[in-house]
């Protein structure tokens, strides 16, 4: 039935002109064909802004270099960091939630197709906008044109005075697109899998993977929702001459501050927690083992998501609060160590005793194990309030939340690639050129990564973009240069890797890895009703259930 | 909708805190004791119209559409009177005490909370209106309610959300 499917699709494919085709993508609204879209397009961004960090690499590789300009550089490092964190990121982790929430419910599609598609192509626009700034940010005023005021964009940096023409527009405006698209997609998936659970899936039988999305879209509705709200504010200064940031007329540059993190913060679990729910997908599967300790996984989940919500001010250590707030925000700050610690727990509990299989998403996985630990053993180090006096804004912080997104999210973003790829595609990706990315990537990170942390403890700020010679910062510069370097071929074999296994990888059938959950169930790739009758579920691993009658999980749960 | 109205809330949480915060720090007049006069009258009309929808949801379920679109009606009036309220205030502060969303941080904070506020009612009314059409039309019956709810729902929200400014710029803030 399933192969009738796929052959009935390409032969239809095949005969249609491409504007048909075309058409059909631009119109969609099937979860399946949206999540690849999500993901296509995060990827397109992901080389815009490994590009914008190449540039930095290249300028801070040698001192007195003048690779470009300062003010170039300031857009650069600005265009980075809001490319990869709203234009990369959260669409790919919204593309993979897309894709697979239903799949791994039991659902046809998402609860409101039509608003999936308006929320894709709301982030599409904002990142347009983002990069249309480059033509059009100029203005009348000659005053630069892409944002240059840092992803933060701090008050009063941003405000008219400071920030002359519409850069920073551009930035605000794109920001709020994107966010109320994130909206949307919140909204989505927690409509999705509280209403849209196939018969005898309860919320205790339920993928660990559909469970952190869904917390996470909680978190990105009371995370994204104060940004918002911050950019209106912003919007209303620089157009309607308001106040709110504005401290000649009594207005506070800190409230941004607190505004902003208020957002920032919550929002770096918002990335981690859909990474957390691939590796309770892939090690488990890759260990033949059940994931160890499902409900205490769910309960660190929610936990976090609570206390992340309450330890935003850790960024604004230096900014001179009060010793109550520096000590509050400090023991939260280290009580986000705990929940964290016992999924690390979990998932080596999950490996223990099992027959490991290091294939490449495993391989990937370990590695996000091993380096989201250390960044977060830097992050209770920068948690301590006088450590962080001494080291905020260094490149320490830098080394450390870089470890936190290309450590631990990216890392477990290719496990992601090289376990649904085959589901995705049909196709496996090639195992060689796999390993040859791990181990390249991994060198490269490394080289990068755990070398920019010194210069930050030997005072080098972040942000500025040339330094004196002499200060001990030279050839470990240098080295993370090189390391960037690495990591960008690294990232050229896997995108080979993508293009060429789609046209010749190994066929894959529907269950490659032999796993347990639904998806995997359907043909690969899923035919666009996704289910032919509804499927019936009775424990965590239905699959398990269907492939060993003899001795299903549903006895022992 | 539950989950909009949580996203919803917290924008508004932002705002009402940017308010609570900025409470008395203007560098210049004029003042909200000064200029700010409470308006009672249309917020009785706001929150009975809370009560209206509630009624015109109950007797949507029981069939009963010609009461359903009257007290729809009402609820219409009613919301469409406050946004006049409003509208009537901003009028009186800026041409009679000369407070614009520039002139201090009061003003900022003043017209862009209400202003959210008010550009929410207008949505609000917005959807009641076409709900109305349909319902004029013919349309609407018992099996369109459980939508119909949800709107009210979101209703409710708007009326819930002034409650909360209207203690925090009427009430705290003066």
């Amino acid at each position: 039935m399933s192969s009738d499917a796929i052959a009935i699709q390409t032969a239809e494919a095949a005969g249609r002109p491409w504007v048909a085709r075309l058409h059909e993508w631009v119109t969609t609204v099937d979860h399946k064909r949206l999540g690849l879209l999500y993901i296509l397009y995060a990827l397109f961004f992901l080389v815009i802004g490994g590009i914008e960090a190449t540039i930095i690499r290249i300028q801070l590789m040698h001192p007195h270099n003048d690779f470009v300009s300062p003010q170039v550089f300031n857009r650069m490092f600005t265009m980075h960091g809001t490319t990869m964190i709203f234009f990369v990121a959260m669409p790919i982790l919204f593309g993979f939630a897309n894709y697979l929430v239903p799949l791994m419910i039991g659902a046809r599609d998402m609860a409101f197709p039509r608003l999936n598609a308006f929320s894709f192509w709301l982030t599409a626009f904002g990142g347009l906008l983002l990069y249309f700034s480059f033509v059009g940010g100029n203005g009348l005023y000659g005053a630069g044109n892409a944002p240059d005021v840092g992803w933060w964009a701090y008050a009063p940096l941003a405000s008219r005075a400071f920030s002359p023409g519409h850069s920073s527009d551009y930035w605000t405006i794109a920001l709020l697109a994107s966010g109320f698209g994130s909206i949307g997609t919140a909204i989505n998936i927690i409509a999705t899998i509280v209403s849209m659970r196939c018969p005898g899936m309860t919320l205790s039988r339920m993928p660990l993977l559909a469970w952190m999305n869904m917390v996470m879209s909680g978190m990105v509705l009371l995370a994204i929702s104060p940004l918002t709200a911050a950019q209106i504010m912003l919007l209303v200064d620089r157009y309607l001459g308001g106040h709110f940031f504005d401290t000649q007329a009594g207005g506070s540059a800190t409230l941004w501050m607190h505004f902003f993190w208020i957002f920032g913060h919550p929002e770096v679990y918002v990335l981690i927690i859909p990474c957390f729910a691939f590796a309770s997908e892939i090690i488990p599967v890759f260990s033949r083992k059940p994931i160890f300790g499902y409900p205490v996984m769910v309960g660190a989940t929610v936990c976090i998501a609570f206390v992340s919500m309450s330890v935003w001010a850790h960024h604004m250590f230096t900014i001179g609060m009060n010793s109550y707030a520096n000590s509050f925000f400090t023991i939260t700050t280290m009580a986000v160590g705990v929940p964290t610690g016992i999924k690390i727990f979990n998932w080596l509990g999950t490996m223990w005793g099992g027959k490991i299989q290091f294939k490449t998403p495993m391989l990937f996985c370990i590695g996000f194990l091993f380096q989201f630990l250390v960044a977060g053993l830097t992050g209770i180090m920068l948690a301590s309030s006088p450590f962080d006096w001494q080291l905020s804004g260094s490149y320490f912080v830098v080394a450390h939340f870089h470890y936190v997104i290309v450590g631990g999210i990216l890392f477990a973003l290719f496990g992601a690639f090289y376990y649904w790829y085959p589901k995705i595609t049909g196709r496996m990706l090639n195992e060689n050129l796999g390993k040859l990315h791990f181990w390249l990537f991994l060198i490269g990170f490394h080289l990068t990564f755990d070398l920019m942390h010194i210069p930050g403890l030997l005072g080098m700020p972040r942000r500025i973009y040339t330094y004196e010679p002499g200060r001990g910062w030279d050839t470990l510069n240098f080295l993370v240069t090189v390391g960037a370097f690495v990591q960008g071929i690294a990232t050229l074999v896997f995108v080979a890797n993508l293009i060429v296994s789609y046209f010749k990888g190994k066929k894959a059938g529907n269950d490659p890895w032999d796993a347990w959950t639904l998806e995997w169930s359907v043909s690969s790739p899923p035919p666009v009703y996704n289910f032919a009758s509804t499927p019936r579920v009775a424990s965590r691993r239905p699959l398990w259930d269907l492939k060993h009658p003899e001795d299903p999980d549903s006895r022992y749960e | 909708m539950v989950c909009l109205i949580i996203a919803e809330s917290a924008i508004f949480t932002i705002f009402v805190v940017a308010y609570l915060f900025y409470v008395g720090k203007s560098l210049s007049g004029p003042t909200p004791r000064e200029v700010l006069q409470t308006p009672i009258f249309y917020t009785v009309c706001l929150l009975s119209s809370s009560l209206t929808i509630h009624f015109a949801g109950r007797l949507l379920e029981r069939g009963r559409r010609a009461e359903f679109l009257a007290f729809w009606l009402v609820t219409l009036i009613l919301g469409a009177l406050f946004l006049y309220g409003t509208g009537q205030e901003w009028h009186r502060l800026i041409y009679e005490h000369g407070l614009t969303i520039s002139t201090n941080l009061f003003g900022t904070t003043y017209y862009s909370l209400v202003g959210l506020h008010a550009f929410h009612v207008t949505v609000g009314l917005i959807l009641l209106t076409i709900v109305l059409l349909f319902g004029l039309a013919g349309s609407v019956g018992p099996e369109q309610s459980r939508r119909v709810d949800v709107l009210s729902l979101y209703w409710h929200f708007v009326d819930a959300v002034w409650v909360i400014v209207f203690t925090v710029v009427y009430v705290l803030g003066r």
